[in-house]
């Protein structure tokens, strides 16, 4: 990430680093750091406690996944029942639907998603005049920053039979309506079209940061040699934003497993269910409105330890690329 | 000026025009929803049923958002989300700023220690549920605080303001320490007044995540009335089964949906604060996540 890390030197929140010269002793004892740096530790509690009690407290509470938990027992009087619960879930039909529902969204995502923002971000790229570069911008960036909930609340406003716009106009040309959101045919559609609408324009601003690193005299020397338009986006853009692309792409693949659970939830209903399920869904219709609290726990640590390898993974293919990783 | 000559092929001039249409197109897609659901918002029932997709209204009225805001159940939940994102964004920012500030200092002892136990809490969590049970066994279940305390760190954000404070120079706190100011004192007074830009910049990338987050309400909040706007929103469109009136008065089996300009006004109203704070959002937020991408 070169390119991205010198556009940020550029213009960041940060002053530039001053370097102390003095170079701090490590064998103070520790009481007398204690008493010297009272204040910094006073400071650094809350923060500590935080870190405790919801992110440390629940790693100590994934044991119940071992476990036959009822909540009037508590973790401490619970009976052990080794790995049961991952056995149960191995053995459930349901454990290839998630997977299989999981993995159609990460293809799909790398095939559909991925590629959007890269393209758009070069004609963005390719856009001459200046001012009219930033008002496209302005409007792109727009459906980021509204929450999942606004995003399926315009869909379902949009898609619904009754009296959404959608079904208005496919009526008129079609003869009838499609029920698309209640469809399990149309839900990984829908899915992908939400996503892409809300988050290609976003997803521009790390492309563009590193087409602004890309020096002009480049494109003017391509211009002497008698590159035409496609060849220099060949031969010169393309490869500015070259390692951005494999870092972004190798990241995504860490991320296999998070389809997100804000948007599959509000969009999955009883009867698209079936090909709307991921792990995260499973979780919590399995733990907190049915309150198997162990079995879903077992999948939420399953999911977890998928998730680590693949981001740990990932994060070395792309130091073996000769990329940067993000450790 | 060879930029100049980079137009003048006819190709180039095909392709630019070419450019320039698909972008536009582009751009207005991306806000056209909003602009429907805007009008339809201001449009009278009849206009909604009659007209498909209209982005002026004939004739305006405000009879939706007069309604909307004189039913109890929307009026409190919107009163939950601004408190909520207030005081939530006032607690994120301490808990952030708090722990950022020793974290950057290098002398402190266990610092090694405590920036590993925040990188692995990102790479490796408890879950879904031990989450749910902790938050639970705090007796935080139907509290507010659900809805700040679990978020109230960012590891993120943190990273950030921990690179930021490292950047500001040593000598100013020696000077101060020479003038006899405690740590604490630093902190108030000189890193903190320093940091008012950064301070305001996460200020509204915490309150943009904490107005918009379902999650935590959904996980947390049962009680009805305590529902944030999100959720309500979720309840009226999604699910349909939410008229407006009060939860006590909903006896009758068959509840009919609310009228399509009163969903169009509660969208508008729950997503009003983002695009008024919008402008900034686009300017900070694109740094942000620029500097996100920077190993802390």
């Amino acid at each position: 990430m070169g390119k991205i890390s010198a556009q940020i030197t550029e213009n960041n929140l940060t002053q530039p680093t001053i370097k102390s010269k003095t170079k701090i002793k490590s064998d103070v004892p520790l009481i007398q750091s204690l008493i010297r740096d009272k204040w910094l530790y006073i400071l650094l509690l809350p923060g500590l406690v935080y870190f405790v009690v919801f992110k440390y407290l629940p790693m100590w509470g994934i044991v119940i996944a071992f476990q036959d938990y009822s909540p009037f027992t508590g973790v401490l009087g619970s009976k052990w029942v080794g790995f049961d619960n991952f056995i149960d879930f191995f053995k459930n039909p349901d454990f290839f639907r998630l997977l299989k529902n999981t993995a159609i969204f990460a293809v799909l995502n790398l095939v559909f998603f991925f590629p959007a923002p890269i393209i758009l971000s070069i004609l963005l790229n390719e856009l001459r005049v200046d001012s009219y570069k930033r008002v496209v911008q302005t409007f792109i960036y727009v459906p980021h920053f509204m929450s999942w909930v606004i995003i399926a609340s315009i869909t379902y406003i949009f898609f619904t039979t009754s009296g959404g716009i959608v079904n208005d106009i496919v009526s008129q040309i079609y003869g009838k309506k499609i029920d698309f959101l209640s469809s399990p045919d149309w839900f990984r559609p829908l899915i992908m079209l939400q996503i892409i609408w809300k988050e290609t324009g976003w997803g521009t601003v790390i492309f563009l940061a590193a087409l602004t690193s890309v020096d002009k005299e480049q494109y003017e020397a391509a211009i002497v040699d008698g590159a035409g338009r496609f060849r220099r986006l060949w031969h010169v853009t393309l490869p500015a934003i070259r390692s951005t692309i494999i870092v972004m792409l190798i990241l995504q693949l860490g991320r296999f497993l998070d389809t997100g659970f804000q948007q599959i939830y509000l969009m999955s209903n009883s009867l698209n269910r079936g090909v709307a399920d991921v792990f995260d869904t499973y979780v919590y219709f399995v733990g907190i409105t049915q309150g198997a609290y162990s079995y879903s726990t077992a999948v939420g640590l399953f999911k977890s330890i998928i998730g680590v390898i693949l981001v740990l993974g990932s994060n070395k293919l792309a130091k073996k690329m000769g990329e940067e990783g993000i450790f | 000026m060879s930029s100049l000559k980079m137009h003048n092929t006819r190709g180039g001039r095909i392709f630019d025009a070419f450019n320039v249409g698909i972008l536009t197109i582009i751009g207005i897609i991306m806000i056209l929803p909003f602009l429907y659901i805007i009008a339809g918002s201001f449009a009278t029932e009849a206009e909604l049923t009659r007209r498909n997709f209209f982005i002026w209204p004939e004739t305006f009225t405000l009879s939706a958002y007069k309604y909307i805001f004189s039913t109890a159940t929307f009026s409190r939940s919107i009163l939950v989300s601004i408190g909520v994102t207030l005081v939530g964004t006032l607690v994120c920012l301490f808990f952030t700023f708090t722990m950022a500030y020793p974290l950057s200092r290098k002398k402190l002892l266990g610092r090694n220690l405590f920036m590993n136990m925040i990188v692995f809490s990102m790479l490796f969590s408890g879950g879904m549920i031990p989450t749910y049970i902790v938050v639970k066994s705090l007796g935080l279940l139907d509290s507010y605080w659900s809805l700040i305390l679990p978020g109230a760190i960012n590891p993120f954000n943190l990273i950030i303001v921990k690179t930021f404070f490292q950047g500001i120079p040593n000598e100013l706190e020696e000077a101060a320490k020479i003038d006899g100011c405690t740590e604490m004192g630093i902190f108030w007074r000189i890193i903190l007044p320093l940091s008012k830009p950064v301070l305001a910049t996460f200020a509204l990338f915490y309150a943009v995540g904490i107005w918009n987050d379902f999650f935590h309400a959904l996980l947390y909040i049962s009680d009805n009335t305590k529902w944030p706007v999100q959720v309500l929103l979720q309840q009226i469109i999604i699910l349909s089964q939410g008229n407006l009136t009060d939860t006590a008065a909903q006896g009758a089996a068959y509840v009919e949906p609310p009228a399509q300009s009163l969903k169009l006004a509660v969208v508008v109203v729950a997503t009003l604060p983002i695009l008024i704070v919008y402008p900034f959002l686009q300017k900070h937020f694109a740094k942000g996540m620029l500097l996100g991408s920077v190993k802390g």
